[in-house]
């Protein structure tokens, strides 16, 4: 009875609505459980901080490929496919940035565009056969996976390249200095404190407050209900707090760790290009019912090349991140990452079968799978225990999903 | 003996909509059955609470069967009765045998070892009992519809059928299955099996069935015997008013030549020396109504799609010019900025992106209109939505709602407003009222009407020879694929339109 008068369903849209909230909120909640839990448990048991600006830093370091090439597998999935292929690219390139390096000798600033291009150009060779043959993208990437590992250690001649120099190093384990002088310090009588970091993290809170009250506004003048304002402050509260003791703790150890600032750029652009560019919306239309897309007069076949374009990219900006972190391209570096990748992209909301999926969840729940990683090494739990825990929280993300939308 | 099937005051109410209303139905043995009733009267769903995909308790009322109170608890219950229902979209395996589908989920098999000797015996039993000669081994992907249906009815007739349903059987078929059809199914008739047939070709009704039910917005409007049927009568209860009122009145306003195609070819994708299109012309003015009739597989979904950014077929050749002036569709983009626009008919599969909102399907093929240098001004969206929810009347609590939530005629606005904020000339809609009930198409109708009003020439591909009557200032005739006639509207009928399919497959011949 599908033609009869009045939709069956009156009000799924507000329902929908609250549905997604109910979903980021939800994300959030976990994270924010996830990492008091070990505050309280690694306290307990091995009485280290686990919040010290120390681990802070170690967990955005860690973390920082896996969240980059997040944000270009959540492109390449909303639009129907998959990449499998990014731990051995990101290697490969990795290993290309360290023979240009230190075995051609070139300089920082010809070394990164040219990695990011061999990036581009590995996608580019991949996104050709799956857009405009129809190869299935499992299956062109699991060659590439094959591929490109295989090419890391032909490259690398199976052996770990290094050291770098401290330039190219910065990339992963620089900091933004601080540009406001001592005076800070001087007037809070503090011995170490980096103004810059404290001054851009109460900046970012203003603004995302802003954004939201923004997009709140709107929402009512279109007669949309509105997430109800408690949670909506208690929403915009615990991030800002988190965000400003994040920023200070940071502050009084050395600063913001310049690979925290590409990701939070990375994360802004992309967030805005998905939602807010006729481009990123394309993607998801794509995605979504390709053939309507297409009579719609969108070049999909243009769009999935693009996004595997920028996979490539954005996977070459974390092989050298990785090589910048461990200071030497080795051929094993990223081995596995396409499944943390692909688990964050998974637990942040995205649809198997494309069209749906958001930014903020992307990273949310690479940070809940991280900061997951992150504490059960401190704890010392072995890797098999590891491995079963993260498995059941992606299976647990997928069907409380599911278990939402069926109701 | 008591009637095989009776069906007494069921009522099944879903979420928002009274969906069957007290309906009563009664099946006598041996008898051919027929129900009919428009799109969305609630024939499928009677039809769903009989075959148990609504078990019992879902719904209100009884079912007696063979004397027996029914109470189904799904599929499998009602087919361990011998009430088997074919459904429209056949459920086929295309990679499967013959044989293999006739005996799904009811294999010839001992401790789960299959008995292909068996199975290949019994498949031919039941192949010939519906005259077909196929190889058991035969994929069912290498049948033509018509066969499959047949299929269909013999994978019935391997479960020991006593009450068949068929549900618009031959609404895919070609007229010489249809008739194959036709005839087997009174074949049964004479072996002792009830049938209910779901149609509203009312010519394969008086064929075939002994009497009718008519049901209306969920409920039952009356029964007649074989004698007492008449065409007029039947539409009377299934619309509820005369034929006369089906259509919107219109005062055709017609312009100036808006469109023209010329020596228009079309060969298939795939089948290398088959040309689909040969050589078709038309024109259409501005503020004029063009239907493009035709058997179904003769060609007007893809003259339409290859027109449309050559979204079918190779080897097109042939021009089209719009006010005079030669235009390049070659991609769909194209062919929108020319002005064209294409309204498919397949909504779901083709029109729609079901999962996003009517927001983002209303702007999806006119983003552009809704940013300024590739960033979205979503305020903006919204207002566009909004206006075309009003201008169209789309029923839903709100923009923001996804199309999926939305009932055939409300989507089938929303692809209109889509097309339409494209701003274009000409607009072509490929069977813009499939499977949309009566109140909604009347709206689809006077939609039509503004449209040209609005000096747009709107053309319209249909199967439904009534609605072409009655909706366009001038018709064309499609047959294999090419134009064989024009008529205008005082010309137009269904014989003079039949009169020119006939004339032209009899000179192929």
């Amino acid at each position: 009875m599908s033609d009869t008068g009045i939709s069956t369903g009156v009000d799924t849209g507000i329902r929908a609505r609250l549905g997604g909230h109910l979903r980021e909120n939800g994300m959030l909640l976990a994270l924010v459980a996830i990492v008091f839990f070990f505050t309280v448990v690694v306290r307990a048991r091995i009485d280290v901080d686990f919040l010290s600006a120390q681990n802070i830093t170690n967990l955005f370091l860690q973390n920082s490929y896996v969240i980059i090439m997040a944000l270009g597998m959540l492109l390449v999935i909303v639009s129907g496919h998959i990449d499998l292929s990014v731990g051995s690219v990101a290697a490969f390139t990795g290993a290309v940035a360290a023979a240009l390096t230190v075995k051609m000798g070139q300089p920082v600033w010809i070394v990164i565009p040219a990695t990011l291009m061999v990036g581009g150009i590995i996608g580019a060779a991949q996104g050709y056969w799956v857009a405009y043959w129809r190869i299935p993208s499992f299956i062109v990437t699991l060659a590439g996976m094959l591929v490109f590992r295989g090419l890391t250690l032909w490259l690398l001649g199976g052996q770990n390249i290094g050291p770098f120099p401290r330039e190219f190093q910065a990339m992963a384990n620089g900091f933004i200095p601080d540009l406001m002088g001592d005076w800070d310090q001087a007037l809070l009588g503090m011995e170490r404190l980096n103004g810059t970091a404290v001054l851009v993290v109460v900046a970012a809170a203003l603004v995302l407050i802003w954004l939201g009250l923004r997009a709140r506004a709107r929402d009512a003048e279109f007669g949309i209900a509105p997430e109800p304002a408690g949670l909506f402050w208690a929403r915009n509260i615990v991030v800002s707090a988190a965000l400003v003791f994040v920023g200070w703790k940071l502050a009084q150890f050395r600063g913001l760790p310049n690979v925290l600032v590409i990701l939070v750029i990375l994360t802004v652009l992309y967030a805005f290009f998905t939602e807010n560019t006729a481009a990123g919306r394309r993607i998801y239309a794509t995605g979504g019912n390709e053939k309507a897309a297409k009579l719609s007069g969108i070049r999909t076949q243009r769009l999935v090349f693009w996004c595997f374009v920028n996979m490539g990219v954005l996977a070459a900006l974390a092989g050298m991140i990785i090589t910048a972190r461990l200071n030497s391209a080795t051929p094993k570096a990223g081995t596995g990452f396409e499944l943390d990748v692909i688990a964050a992209v998974f637990i942040g909301g995205a649809s198997m079968a494309g069209g749906s999926g958001k930014i903020v969840g992307v990273v949310i729940g690479a940070l809940i799978m991280g900061v997951m990683n992150n504490g059960m090494s401190i704890l010392g739990i072995g890797i098999d225990y590891q491995q079963v825990i993260k498995g059941l929280v992606l299976l647990a993300a997928v069907i409380f999903d599911v278990y939402n939308k069926n109701k | 003996m008591p009637a095989l099937l009776e069906m007494r005051e069921i009522s099944k109410v879903f979420p928002g909509v009274r969906a069957l209303d007290h309906v009563n139905l009664t099946v006598e043995r041996g008898e051919i059955h027929a129900i009919c009733g428009e799109n969305g009267a609630g024939k499928s769903t009677l039809m769903k609470v009989l075959s148990g995909v609504y078990p019992h308790g879902s719904y209100d009322g009884e079912i007696r069967y063979d004397g027996e109170v029914l109470h189904l608890r799904g599929i499998q219950d009602s087919e361990a009765k011998g009430i088997i229902i074919i459904h429209q979209e056949l459920a086929l395996v295309p990679l499967l045998s013959i044989a293999e589908n006739l005996f799904l989920g009811n294999e010839v098999a001992s401790g789960g070892v299959i008995n292909w000797r068996e199975t290949f015996q019994r498949t031919e039993a039941l192949l010939a009992k519906v005259g077909l000669r196929d190889a058991p081994t035969t994929k069912v992907e290498k049948l033509g519809v018509g066969k499959q249906q047949l299929i269909e009815i013999a994978k019935a007739l391997a479960k020991d059928v006593r009450l068949l349903i068929l549900d618009e059987p031959t609404a895919a078929l070609q007229e010489n299955d249809s008739q194959k059809l036709l005839d087997l199914m009174l074949e049964l008739k004479a072996q002792g099996v009830t049938q209910i047939i779901i149609s509203h070709k009312l010519n394969e009704i008086s064929r075939v069935a002994d009497r009718i039910t008519v049901i209306r917005d969920g409920a039952t409007v009356s029964t007649m015997d074989r004698y007492e049927i008449t065409e007029d009568r039947i539409i009377r209860d299934m619309v509820g008013r005369d034929m006369a009122h089906r259509y919107p009145e219109r005062t055709p306003k017609i312009g100036d030549v808006l469109m023209e195609v010329r020596n228009w070819n079309v060969w298939h994708p795939d089948q290398a020396g088959r040309q689909v299109i040969k050589s078709a012309s038309f024109t259409v003015r501005k503020g004029e109504i063009v239907g493009i009739a035709g058997l179904m597989g003769t060609g007007r979904t893809e003259l339409a799609m290859s027109l449309f950014g050559r979204s079918y077929g190779r080897n097109i050749s042939g021009e089209i010019l719009m006010g005079g002036k030669p235009v390049d569709t070659s991609t769909v983009a194209k062919a929108i900025d020319a002005g064209l626009s294409y309204v498919t008919e397949d909504r779901k599969a083709l029109g729609l992106v079901l999962e996003e909102p009517i927001t983002r399907n209303i702007t999806l093929a006119n983003l552009a209109g809704v940013a300024v240098r590739g960033v979205l001004d979503k305020r903006r969206e919204t207002q566009v939505a909004e206006s075309y929810r009003k201008q169209m009347a789309i029923r839903t609590p709100g923009v923001f709602q996804k199309a999926v939530n939305l009932s055939g005629g409300n989507q089938q606005k929303v692809v209109l407003s889509k097309w339409l904020f494209t701003d274009p000339e000409v607009l072509i809609l490929d069977e813009p009222t499939r499977g949309i009930d009566v109140g909604a198409k009347f709206e689809i109708y006077n939609i039509m009407n503004q449209l040209a009003e609005m000096g747009k020439g709107v053309v319209m591909i249909s199967s439904e020879m009534p609605e072409l009557l009655g909706m366009c200032d001038r018709i064309y005739v499609m047959n294999e694929g090419r134009i064989v006639g024009e008529l205008t509207r005082d010309q137009a009928s269904q014989e003079a339109i039949m009169a020119l399919i006939l004339k032209d497959s009899g000179k192929a011949a």
